[in-house]
């Protein structure tokens, strides 16, 4: 008789849904790291995610517990809102580029400042899905997108903002790290950063960002393949993967 | 309680704190900041949740979080700063949250100055934010006013699952009159169902106002606007001053009605046959009983401190039945009463028709009066 | 019976309390009344100012545009409502810092030198409460006891030795109105 073992399976976080997002893009395995730790803390049912505006302004078509949705940019203070009337429950912003570097700089940064206890998962994936493969303030220098036909000129557009560095200079942070989610080595390391940003806010250290590196094959126009590639080869470069700020207090914590 | 002196936006504040605010977010803009000041120190005080927003866009977003978890929520700013905040709005709207709003009115547009005004009629009452929705707006005309609406907003907030503007302008949040305070509520123990508190032992809740399908927006659509037509039905609130006998009604709002209420006692000792309604719902109106009064006065005198804003829903239930007229100061100028009852004795002799032209024929006197140096 | 009294002069002269202290006291003697401030930029270096309405009935307006009373502590105060006062009116001026006639001789008028009298008792900052004695002398809006009483009450505690010192003051300012009235009877 052959004993079966479940060695794999949807975690409770996640609600069985058919995924609107397109093949090859890593907002799918980006929402199952955070199932995954929310799972692992025991902490569903006093979890609260603040959606964005972009590609996962459904998030919560794919989560398993409480969620609202912010307007484009917002997340970090409609989450603000949140926990400051109920500090017993834990919140977090999903939030791609646009929305988190452009539209909504303004209030990720003062979030930061203020040391909101939150956690913020930063979806970078250097283009505007939503609306049509645009031009974000993540874009690398001389990346073709539709706002940008001929390239991103640095001399009239600007260069790629590195948030995680940015965010890492402000007292109020606790936790600030970029990984990336192109291959199986840097998923599993993806998900310790999203555990232990997690685990910041349980503790109190302040506000945490895990920057994640993500594709876009759709609008980046070349296969899931060659997306993971570009990561791996464009956008490693310019935003190299580390821990840009970690609170003492986390320094041992093994997870 | 005994009545207190107390000073406008601090009372506004403490009235709040009484109906169980639980979150205050907000910017400092003259003339609300002593609502934001207040609040910095008293909520501390009983452990509620304040914050000193980066802007009012990320205020607004703020409340709209803190709402979504079913506790009474608020922020309080001034004409310029609820401009900024008119996208959160919507997005509250949208999501049916109960939210309350306390706009101290000052003069514009653009930066303006920080006068006394009642130019945002129509933002407040008209909604202000993109989409289909109505929000209730209350217009206090005295301190004490301004704290038993404040405490009603919270009530009628929730009933309705809508956002309540409470309209006033630097004149009541600035000025101190005898007044009293409502004894401290006690907060709810329990969240709404509908609240986002953490998903235990139940389904998720989802707040949101998205609805891409639009025969599923227009489900919300509709239930917003039942919502809306039983409000209309329910929380119409006015006063109303010597109508009985009336020929002349004034029709004026918070200050403007106020001033106006000096100018209707004046002229009444000069035997003119001339009352005041003043509406306190500025949404919903209170169309039946302006309609009412239409039906049995000569004439009619709006009263604002814009440039005719209120006049046109005045004039929109009228229907012409009498000349309706108009005075209004802008730019943050309040009226003194003896402008005002210079209008009345004006209308009262007056029997030509209007012919649509009140506007014109204001802007002719106004200017004239200007030049006088009055 | 409804009177407007406005209260004028420099930001720091106190103009402001000194109509609150009236509004207090109007509170007390159980009168229906509004306070209110000119507000904004010109609180700061430029004049300062509040309109007190006291009535026996419920306030419309807050704000007059001619006042029954004025209280003038600084000359800007005095040029701008010297041609606003009610006929049969009440005008006083801080003749310490006003150094010019008034012009209107339909009104009541008094020159209270309220900084010199507020330096003789050892504070020059009670020019404003010198001024309050002197208003009350000429007409009892509130009567002074009330008023003392109120002032009792609601001065801040910081400033609550001052407090014999705020009633000398507008002691000394009702006793140089009646000292002008009698000289004005006999001359």
């Amino acid at each position: 008789m052959v004993m079966e073992k479940v060695v794999y399976q949807r975690p409770e976080s996640l609600t069985d849904t058919v995924t609107h997002y397109c093949p090859g893009c890593t907002h799918g395995v980006a929402h199952r790291l955070v199932a995954e730790v929310l799972d692992e803390m025991g902490i569903r049912e006093k979890t609260i995610g603040v959606a964005p505006v972009g590609c996962s302004v459904f998030a919560y078509n794919y989560f398993n517990h409480d969620y609202v949705e912010a307007a484009h940019g917002r997340a970090p203070a409609m989450a603000t809102g949140i926990k400051r009337v109920r500090p017993q429950n834990t919140v977090y912003t999903y939030q791609g580029d646009g929305d988190l570097a452009s539209i909504g700089m303004a209030e990720i940064v003062h979030a930061a400042i203020r040391g909101e206890n939150i956690t913020v998962i930063f979806i970078n994936n250097a283009i505007y899905g939503m609306t049509g493969g645009q031009m974000a303030p993540t874009t690398l220098a001389g990346m073709k997108t539709t706002s940008s036909p001929l390239g991103r000129d640095v001399e009239l557009t600007g260069y790629p903002v590195k948030m995680a560095e940015m965010l890492s200079t402000i007292d109020g942070a606790g936790y600030i790290v970029r990984r990336s989610l192109h291959n199986p080595v840097n998923i599993r390391k993806a998900k310790k950063a999203i555990r232990k940003a997690f685990e910041t806010q349980e503790r109190g250290l302040g506000f945490a960002m895990v920057e994640l590196l993500s594709s876009c094959p759709t609008n980046w126009k070349i296969t899931p393949q060659e997306a993971l590639d570009f990561i791996e080869n464009s956008m490693l470069p310019v935003y190299p993967l580390g821990d840009y700020k970690v609170h003492p207090e986390l320094a041992g914590l093994r997870v | 309680m005994t009545k207190q002196l107390l000073k406008g936006n601090e009372a506004f504040a403490e009235a709040a704190i009484r109906a169980g605010v639980e979150g205050f977010f907000g910017y400092p803009i003259t003339p609300s900041t002593e609502f934001l000041e207040y609040m910095s120190r008293r909520m501390p005080e009983l452990g509620r949740a304040f914050v000193q927003a980066e802007s009012e866009v990320a205020a607004i977003n703020m409340v709209y979080g803190a709402a979504c978890t079913g506790k009474r929520v608020m922020t309080a700013s001034s004409s310029p700063g609820i401009s900024l905040m008119s996208e959160g709005i919507s997005y509250i709207a949208g999501t049916e949250v109960p939210v309350v709003i306390v706009n101290v009115m000052r003069g514009g547009p653009g930066l303006g100055n920080i006068a006394p005004s009642q130019g945002d009629y129509f933002q407040m009452t008209k909604g202000g934010g993109h989409g289909d929705y109505f929000p209730i707006v209350l217009a206090p005309a005295s301190v004490q006013e301004a704290i038993d609406y404040i405490t009603l907003a919270f009530d009628l907030a929730e009933k309705y699952r809508s956002i309540v503007h409470i309209v006033v302008d630097g004149n009541i949040g600035q000025m101190m009159e005898p007044a009293e305070l409502p004894p401290m509520r006690k907060i709810p123990k329990e969240a709404p169902e509908w609240a986002v508190t953490g998903a235990k032992g139940r389904e998720p809740n989802i707040l949101t106002s998205i609805y891409i399908d639009p025969v599923d927006e227009e489900v919300v659509n509709i239930r917003l606007l039942k919502r809306w037509l039983e409000i209309e039905k329910n929380e119409v609130r006015y006063k109303e001053y010597a109508l009985d006998d009336a020929e002349i009604a004034v029709i004026g709002f918070g200050t403007a009605g106020r001033v106006a209420s000096s100018a209707v006692r004046a002229a009444r000792e000069e035997g003119i046959k001339v009352g005041l309604f003043r509406p306190i719902s500025l949404s919903p109106f209170p169309k039946k009983q302006i309609e009412e009064i239409s039906k049995r006065v000569r004439r009619i005198l709006v009263v604002e401190m814009n440039s005719g804003m209120m006049l046109e829903d005045v004039k929109r239930v009228v229907q012409g039945r009498v000349p309706v007229e108009f005075y209004g100061r802008m730019g943050g100028v309040t009226p003194f009463p003896d402008e005002i009852l210079d209008e009345i004795r004006r209308v009262d002799s007056n029997t030509a028709d209007v012919a649509d032209l009140e506007r014109e024929q204001w802007l002719d006197r106004l200017e004239a009066r200007i030049a006088g140096g009055k | 019976m409804e009177t407007s009294i406005i209260i004028s002069g420099f930001g720091g002269q106190g103009t402001l309390f000194a109509g609150q202290v009236l509004a207090y006291a109007a509170l007390h003697a159980e009168k229906h009344v509004t306070w209110i401030p000119s507000y904004g930029p010109e609180m700061r270096g430029g004049t300062a100012r509040c309109t007190v309405i006291v009535s026996d009935e419920e306030i419309g307006s807050p704000l007059t545009r001619n006042p029954y009373a004025v209280v003038a502590l600084n000359l800007p105060s005095l040029d701008k409502y010297e041609p606003l006062v009610q006929s049969g009116g009440i005008l006083i001026a801080n003749s310490s810092l006003i150094n010019r006639e008034m012009e209107r001789t339909d009104v009541r008028g008094f020159y209270i030198p309220a900084a010199k009298i507020a330096e003789e008792i050892g504070n020059p900052r009670l020019s404003n409460m010198v001024m309050i004695g002197a208003l009350l002398a000429v007409d009892p809006v509130i009567p002074l006891e009330v008023v003392k009483q109120s002032l009792n009450e609601h001065i801040p505690e910081r400033h609550r030795k001052t407090l014999t010192m705020n009633f000398e003051a507008m002691e000394r300012g009702a006793v140089f109105v009646q000292e002008t009235l009698l000289t004005k009877k006999s001359a």
